[in-house]
């Protein structure tokens, strides 16, 4: 490393940024070509604008939504359903897996369970749930915890138990008790796979209340969907399903920003 | 003078579904405060199982193994244990990886910290303190390995193929390096290796195990007719090719 930057050093810097700067301006070109055509398409009849919706209509829905008042409504309901589900799954998830992980008879007794826990479409059960819990919010954030909680014990456990066993040994020479080496070793090397066990159930958590709401609801974007696709207003679905993605993208950043921001501390 | 390390007797053998295996079988030696011990064998000779007997963290099938007169019950913090790879937290700074044995044993106290500032300082990693292991070379970290051992003032260090991770060159200048600070703490010694001229180079007695079950088969008083050896400077002795000689006919080794 040279503390003079050669001409040639400035030039790659230059070519890589320029290619960076390409790469984030190709991406909204090609958003804004998706939503143009959609517009065209729809404007000039080649599709119908009632069955296909169009970006302008969505907009016009989105307004009356906001007018109307109930788009926070909306929008509240499903957003913290996800995050209580969210969190209920990832921390009863990594829970989980600690004590299977403390405990190798217990992890071999329920290793059968979880396979075909795992396997389990969990959504089968939600109207099990509604039946115990009620038709409400409980019962969509049971669902969602259903969703996220078995994947997250199988991956998180399975990263617990490819701990590098030579630095367990390691620690063990200097006679660490288990609970040692489960908050020295095993936890912290097992931080990636902690993190994209929670960016996975980013996903997880909205398709479990998503579904919650499809079969439940009286609010939420889930509720919209369906409603919009019983009485036919396209517009609706389309504008909800556009709100969704814009949340679980948010979402899924913040998550993102969170395991930076922790790793960075520690 | 009680011996830093009695073994007595000691027997291994491991159970398996397709039945026992025997690995180690009566091995007896012992080993005097500040004395650097090697010890060989064909691989699979369980000369690693002997090791980790004397750390304490398996139990031998019968026999005993005493440190400094005492009967040893489990892992002993008279012991410090140098794996193969050095094992260093990537997560970690070097200085927190250093302490780690401290944090464990909870010894994190004023005089302990001093003593690593002293040691970091002394062999030349004060300055990377607050470095991740990755960006250090692999020399480096086999010492900072070898510090964070130190950090828990151990008297006997045990060494498991310490080196065998690191390419050539870099294995016979860390050779050098760890074997002078071992020296310099006055610490006692016992190297497990596959290595003929890494142990001749090192110890100051050498043990070479059969193949397995490991019996002792011949024990060999190093010695050289030069002042301060070093490994390096053991290597260029005119023993050293006979010493090499003898046990490459002991090791008896077949391809």
């Amino acid at each position: 490393m040279y503390k003079q930057e050669s001409e040639e050093q400035k030039k790659f810097m230059q070519r890589l940024k320029a290619r960076k700067r390409l790469i984030a301006v190709l991406r909204i070109l090609l958003l804004i070509f998706i939503f143009a055509c959609w517009e065209a398409v729809t404007w000039f009849n080649f599709l119908d604008r009632f069955i296909f919706s169009s970006p302008g209509r969505m907009l016009n829905t989105f307004i009356k939504l906001y007018r109307e008042g109930s788009l926070f409504t909306h929008v509240l309901t499903t957003l913290w359903e996800t995050v209580v589900g969210f969190l209920l799954g990832t921390i009863f998830g990594i829970l989980i897996a600690i004590v299977l992980w403390l405990s190798e008879t217990c992890s071999k007794v329920l290793e059968p369970y979880l396979v075909v826990a795992n396997a389990l479409p969990k959504i089968a059960l939600g109207p099990v749930f509604i039946v115990w819990m009620g038709a409400g919010p409980a019962a969509i954030i049971t669902v969602a915890v259903t969703v996220s909680l078995i994947v997250t014990v199988l991956e998180v456990y399975t990263g617990f138990i490819e701990t590098d066993s030579e630095k367990i040994r390691l620690v063990q020479s200097f006679g660490a008790s288990r609970k040692q080496i489960l908050t020295k070793v095993v936890l912290p090397s097992s931080f990636p796979v902690m993190m994209n066990a929670l960016k996975v159930n980013v996903g997880m958590s909205w398709v479990g209340v998503i579904v919650g709401e499809f079969l439940v609801s009286k609010a939420g974007l889930g509720y919209l969907i369906v409603y919009g696709g019983q009485v036919f207003q396209l517009d609706l679905v389309m504008t909800s399903v556009l709100i969704l993605s814009v949340l679980a993208a948010l979402m899924y950043f913040g998550v993102q920003l969170l395991g930076r921001w922790i790793s960075e501390k520690y | 003078m009680v011996p830093a390390v009695s073994v007595h007797n000691i027997s291994k053998r491991y159970h398996t579904v397709d039945g026992e295996v025997p690995a180690l079988d009566n091995i007896s030696f012992e080993v005097s405060e500040g004395e650097f011990i090697g010890i060989v064998g064909p691989s699979g000779c369980g000369k690693s199982t002997l090791l980790s007997i004397i750390s304490g963290l398996i139990k031998p099938s019968s026999g005993q193994v005493s440190i400094f007169g005492e009967k040893l019950t489990g892992v002993n913090p008279k012991i410090g244990y140098m794996l193969q790879r050095d094992s260093l937290f990537e997560w970690r700074t070097i200085y927190k990886n250093v302490i780690l044995g401290l944090e464990i044993q909870n010894q994190v106290t004023p005089d302990r910290l001093k003593h690593v500032e002293y040691l970091l300082e002394k062999y030349g990693l004060i300055n990377f303190r607050n470095h991740y292991p990755s960006q250090l070379s692999g020399g480096m970290r086999q010492r900072a390995a070898l510090i964070r051992t130190l950090a828990v003032n151990p008297d006997i260090l045990l060494l498991d193929e310490a080196f065998s991770a690191l390419d050539y060159q870099t294995r016979l200048a860390v050779n050098d390096d760890i074997y002078k600070i071992i020296k310099k703490e006055g610490k006692t010694a016992i190297m497990v290796t596959h290595d003929i001229s890494e142990a001749i180079s090192m110890s100051e007695r050498l043990y070479v195990l059969t193949k397995r079950p490991g019996r002792i088969k011949l024990a060999v008083d190093i010695k050289f007719g030069i002042e301060n050896r070093t490994p390096l400077s053991s290597r260029e002795a005119p023993e050293f090719r006979q010493y090499f000689n003898k046990v490459w006919k002991e090791l008896d080794v077949h391809v």
